[in-house]
């Protein structure tokens, strides 16, 4: 399963990195970045709330 | 069949019913909103939506989606008026909506100003009706006073001054966003204004405001006179819970809900701005007006209330954001603290810094002005407790880590 960005709809509110550090961060130009795509099978939960918690629903899983 | 409810039609309300079906609720849901309109997203009616052209549509959900893949059944455009706790019924003027689990998502409205009567030109901004209207005298080039310097006034101010208008922002309290901030920082975002070409008047409430049929003048306790053709007031928000009262639903600043989000009624689970309930992180009651706890919150709600023998409590660090000028502000946590230190930046100077809140011997709260990168990291070290000395080590070394960055 792989984590998917629309930088169109993002605007960096972050919520996604606090929800799943490991995966995302704001830059200082307030960018999101993907750190990883691939989702660990332990952190799927984490992933799906960050899914469900973006203001933009900027966010989607792939299988 | 469990029957669901869901009374409010916004944010909490849909994601109550999105929740309810993803949780493989079967049975029926009917949704009551008291606005003609689908489900649509607020933030952005009082930030991007007021910028000159076309502005987009927030609405969340085609209604053939709400209505075809999600299988509920709307009443729009008649708010719900009373609930019979007893029979288990919603009343929605002459009807009664029978319910087995109920989720009262009524939100918040926009408070008025008692002066406005009837002139034309006075708004407030909380709906889409209302975004409408304010963008309409917008596009006239008018005159503006803004009524409260709270994040929806701001926001406002910001949106007419980019576009070139002329801008008052009038504020009752000395230091504008006490409450959501604290004295110091709001002292400090409020200096965005200046900066920015917006007029900025605090300690001097509204005493009258002035016109024939449209407002031409709002008049200051102090006897100033600003001339407007555009008021728009951002004076706070009452919940929505009058048609609650008598039900049993116990109400204070809100419905009285616990940290599951179940009010004292059995089967009734309040969601969004209208919910007063326990949030375990700093086991205090809050009741929220923000996006991520309404989303959150109307998920929770179905979800318990649709399985209230195996309730989750809604544990959440709030948030928030808004956008002034170019300047984005993001606050974490609660305000309510022993102390606040300016941790990274200079507010007097630039446009990016970093608060830190402590109460007791733990970090409760964070606020950034152009932090993003920094905001969600100090979200993470609140939910778990954090202790004030490691958060203060840890912004010292961010803080340093930027300095190096710079330097190369």
């Amino acid at each position: 399963m792989k984590i998917c960005v629309d930088m169109n709809k993002c605007t960096g509110l972050g919520i996604c990195e606090s929800v799943a550090p490991d995966y995302f961060e704001v830059g200082d130009d307030g960018e999101l970045r993907v750190l990883r795509e691939e989702i660990a099978l332990e952190d799927v939960s984490d992933l799906e709330e960050s899914v469900t918690s973006c203001p933009t629903e900027a966010l989607w899983i792939e299988p | 069949m469990t029957r669901l409810v869901v009374v409010g039609a916004s944010l909490a309300g849909l994601r109550a019913v999105e929740a309810a079906r993803k949780a493989g609720h079967e049975g029926p849901i009917t949704l009551v909103g008291d606005e003609a309109h689908v489900p649509y997203d607020r933030p952005p009616l009082s930030k991007a939506y007021l910028d000159e052209g076309e502005p987009e549509s927030t609405t969340f959900r085609e209604e053939s989606h709400l209505t075809g893949e999600l299988g509920v059944e709307l009443v729009l455009g008649r708010g719900a008026t009373g609930l019979d706790t007893e029979a288990r019924e919603v009343l929605v003027g002459d009807d009664r909506v029978p319910y087995d689990a109920l989720v009262v998502a009524t939100g918040a409205r926009a408070r008025t100003l008692p002066q406005g009567g009837d002139l034309a030109g006075v708004h407030a901004l909380r709906t889409l009706d209302d975004a409408v209207a304010v963008r309409r005298e917008l596009d006239r080039g008018v005159k503006v006073v803004v009524v409260g310097a709270g994040f929806i006034g701001s926001e406002v101010a910001s949106g007419a001054r980019k576009r070139g208008l002329d801008v008052t922002v009038v504020e009752a309290l000395e230091t504008p966003l006490v409450r959501a901030c604290g004295e110091a920082p709001g002292h400090w975002i409020a200096g965005l204004h200046e900066k920015h070409g917006t007029r900025l008047l605090c300690g001097n409430g509204v005493a009258a405001l002035h016109g024939s049929g449209r407002v031409e003048a709002v008049e200051l306790a102090d006897g100033t006179v600003l001339p407007a053709d555009l008021v728009v007031a951002g004076i706070g928000a009452i919940p929505n819970t009058e048609w609650l009262e008598g039900s049993g639903v116990e109400l204070d600043n809100g419905v009285v809900c616990d940290a599951t989000l179940a009010s004292s009624a059995p089967g009734v689970y309040a969601a969004g701005d209208v919910a007063s309930w326990i949030n375990p992180v700093f086991d205090r009651r809050q009741r929220l007006e923000h996006w991520t706890s309404a989303a959150e919150q109307g998920a929770t709600a179905a979800r318990n209330a649709l399985d209230p023998t195996n309730p989750t409590a809604y544990r959440t660090v709030p948030y928030f954001w808004s956008d002034w000028y170019d300047v984005r502000i993001q606050f974490v946590g609660t305000p309510q603290a022993d102390e606040v230190v300016l941790v990274d930046g200079d507010p007097e100077a630039g446009e990016r810094w970093v608060a830190l809140y402590r109460a007791g011997d733990r970090l409760v709260g964070a606020l950034t002005v152009n932090g993003q990168t920094e905001v969600m990291k100090y979200r993470g070290k609140i939910l778990k407790g954090a202790a004030w000395d490691d958060a203060l080590a840890f912004a010292e070394q961010r803080q340093q880590a930027r300095s190096v960055t710079t330097a190369g």
